[in-house]
């Protein structure tokens, strides 16, 4: 049984313009263990998609479908019933680690908190079992840092507290929203590697939402490829990139420079990221593909099994997609 | 051989950074962003810089343009030294070297519209310009970097970063400046539109015969677009080359981790592969290591790295290294 079964997830917005639906009919599990990668550019949906399945949602957001976590619907409970499958199930790394900390409160303090609610633990308890997860997360002499404001810490060492804090109470699933995006390549790969080893030792699930396709292809199990909050592809990574059979997929991979490979010019996906307000009744990335049929703007697009544990939506099929875009 | 445009010889920048709680009489901390740095960069070539947050990459960058001052060393601007430039060479300096920076949508001013954005460093440095060729050159740059002409009137804000990215550029280049720096004018964006502008920095340098130095943390990016590569660590230069030799060869330890530190995108290669992880921080600016100053982080230190800083070594054609015990050594694995 799948750890986490979202279906048909979609999230909308009430603004001044009207509604915008943020996500649109979403529908993907994650097994026991299992690493998924959500890629996507900005306001391809994926962060939104996180945050309803954590209820973390804006105020004039809202989330309908359902999010089964172990066969218990998050979207309906209520504040007290989510606030204990938070943390105690499913812990959450945001971007940011510095805006994520509180900066008036000591790492010791905010951390102990998360056990003191959580477990009932007495502050010294607590104190005790945090300093054993910054060395769980190998910061250096962690006995002694604890104590210190979160601005005392480098930017790496903010993201691991931040890792030690979402795995404080053993959540059995670990969302990872862009953990790596503020740090530079080589603290994250320290970042990376650690997460991995933390993976293997906690016994976690994974969502690792990113827009780097090099973390995706080191670290991920399943690929999930998002574009205007819908899906464009899924599938295990191995197969999703190397015989990628959405166009976006394609072109997103051509649109990585390579430190392995010598190009004159990189191949570009023409236009913009899409416009959530004003998006097409078809397929979402129609105006920006290059083998967009006339129809394919305004017939709606369905998600097909490919193989097994596969699916794409496209309406032109796989081997037309890489006749005309000249892949695999 | 052509004279180099753009001449570093033994640059430092520091800057004095009050203790916490100081006293008046207190002497201020040196903090040296840049330390002895001597780098040529010729006409029409494109200069890539690397390294970390705090490798001194952008402060570089900026006592190039004359907005932070150079406290050693000369920087030489076509033969003529900037800290020696009468007032007449200095605004043709600051006119000829135009900046691209990072974050499209604060490098503009929200409450100018797009089209006075991009004619004002025209109108500050050619204040005769009549109106009306103004606009028309508003117009050749917009078309020129893929904006439609008739967006002259909108705002910032109505915009996508992308968008932004090429009105920084077209306000770059009205001036028809020779040398472009670029301080990391990528980095913000989403993967498909980053594709975008750089082929249009690398078709607009080939156009109009731009130097450029490319400044990103991103080799990747940076060994797509450059000539050259200088890896910076701490303030100092660690390795120089050809951007395909330094990235597919590289000799420097630190140039070695960072780029076993890139992922990928093919989990085939990424599986195969052996990535040795750096470990720790980048130590503090303020209390550099004594000799090598990557001696802290790197694998191969010897107790002999503390006490002198390596020379860059011309160990090959085209290529300096600053370390004695450099050797080549193949991180990535063949495609």
């Amino acid at each position: 049984m799948a750890l986490l079964d979202v279906s048909d997830l979609t999230v909308t917005f009430q603004t001044n313009d009207g509604p915008v639906n943020a996500v649109n009919g979403l529908s993907f599990d994650v097994s026991e263990k299992e690493t998924l990668a959500i890629v996507g550019e900005s306001g391809s949906g994926k962060s939104q998609t996180a945050f309803a399945i954590m209820g973390l949602l804006a105020k004039n957001g809202g989330a309908t479908g359902r999010v089964e976590f172990e066969g218990t619907d998050l979207l309906s409970l209520n504040k007290r019933q989510l606030n204990k499958v938070r943390s105690n199930q499913i812990g959450m790394i945001f971007q940011d680690p510095m805006t994520s900390l509180n900066p008036y409160i000591r790492v010791s303090d905010q951390m102990a908190e998360v056990l003191q609610l959580h477990k009932g633990l007495s502050k010294k308890d607590a104190i005790a079992e945090a300093v054993q997860m910054l060395d769980a997360v190998r910061i250096p002499d962690a006995k002694s840092r604890i104590s210190m404001f979160p601005h005392e810490f480098s930017g790496g060492m903010r993201q691991r507290i931040m890792i030690a804090m979402a795995l404080l109470c053993r959540p059995r699933l670990l969302i990872a929203d862009e953990p790596t995006t503020a740090l530079d390549v080589t603290v994250q790969a320290q970042i990376m590697k650690l997460l991995g080893e933390i993976r293997e030792e906690f016994n976690t699930a994974v969502i690792l939402i990113t827009h780097d396709l090099g973390i995706v292809a080191d670290f991920c199990d399943r690929t999930l490829v998002l574009y205007g909050g819908q899906i464009m592809e899924d599938g295990p990574t191995g197969e999703v990139f190397a015989d990628s059979t959405h166009p976006y997929t394609a072109g997103l991979l051509k649109a990585v420079p390579r430190l392995d490979r010598d190009t004159d010019s990189l191949q570009t996906i023409a236009g913009e990221p899409p416009d959530m307000s004003n998006l097409p009744a078809g397929c979402p990335f129609s105006p920006r593909c290059e083998i967009a049929r006339d129809y394919c703007s305004t017939r709606p697009l369905v998600l097909e099994p490919l193989g097994e544990d596969r699916t794409r939506a496209c309406h032109a099929s796989p081997a037309e997609m890489k006749q005309e875009m000249k892949v695999g | 051989m052509a004279d180099p445009i753009l001449s570093i010889r033994d640059v430092s920048v520091t800057f004095d950074v009050r203790p916490q709680g100081a006293w008046p009489w207190t002497p201020s901390l040196k903090l040296h962003a840049v330390s002895k740095l001597s780098v040529d960069l010729m006409p029409g070539e494109t200069l890539g810089l690397v390294g970390e947050s705090g490798s001194g990459k952008s402060t570089l960058a900026r006592a190039v343009i004359g907005t932070i001052p150079h406290s050693g060393g000369r920087i030489t601007y076509e033969g003529r030294d900037l800290s020696e430039m009468t007032a007449q060479e200095t605004r043709r300096h600051r006119r000829d070297v135009q900046m691209v920076f990072q974050d499209p949508l604060a490098a503009l001013n929200p409450r100018m519209t797009v089209g006075d954005i991009i004619a004002e460093p025209l109108i500050t440095h050619e204040p005769d310009t009549p109106r009306k060729q103004v606009k028309a050159r508003v117009a050749e740059l917009m078309e020129k970097v893929g904006l439609l002409p008739n967006l002259i009137n909108r705002y910032p804000h109505e915009f996508s970063g992308g968008q932004c990215q090429r009105i920084g550029i077209a306000r770059a280049l009205i001036v028809k400046p020779k040398l472009l720096i670029c301080d990391e004018p990528v980095s913000a964006l989403d993967v498909s539109v980053q594709a975008q502008v750089v082929n249009l920095l690398k078709d607009l340098q080939a156009e109009m015969g731009l130097s450029m130095i490319f400044i990103a943390h991103d080799l990747s990016v940076v060994k797509h677009i450059s000539d050259r590569i200088m890896v910076m660590y701490l303030g100092c230069p660690m390795e120089v080359g050809l951007a395909k030799g330094v990235t597919a060869e590289p000799r420097h330890p630190y140039t070695q981790a960072l780029i076993s530190s890139v992922p990928i995108p093919d989990p085939v290669l990424e599986a195969a592969r052996e990535r040795p992880v750096l470990e720790g921080d980048l130590p503090s600016p303020l209390n550099p290591p004594s000799g090598c100053v990557f001696r802290t982080r790197c694998p191969k230190a010897q107790p002999s790295c503390a006490q002198a800083r390596p020379d860059m070594d011309n160990v090959a054609p085209d290529r300096f290294v600053a370390c004695p015990f450099q050797e080549v050594e193949k991180v990535l694995a063949d495609a």
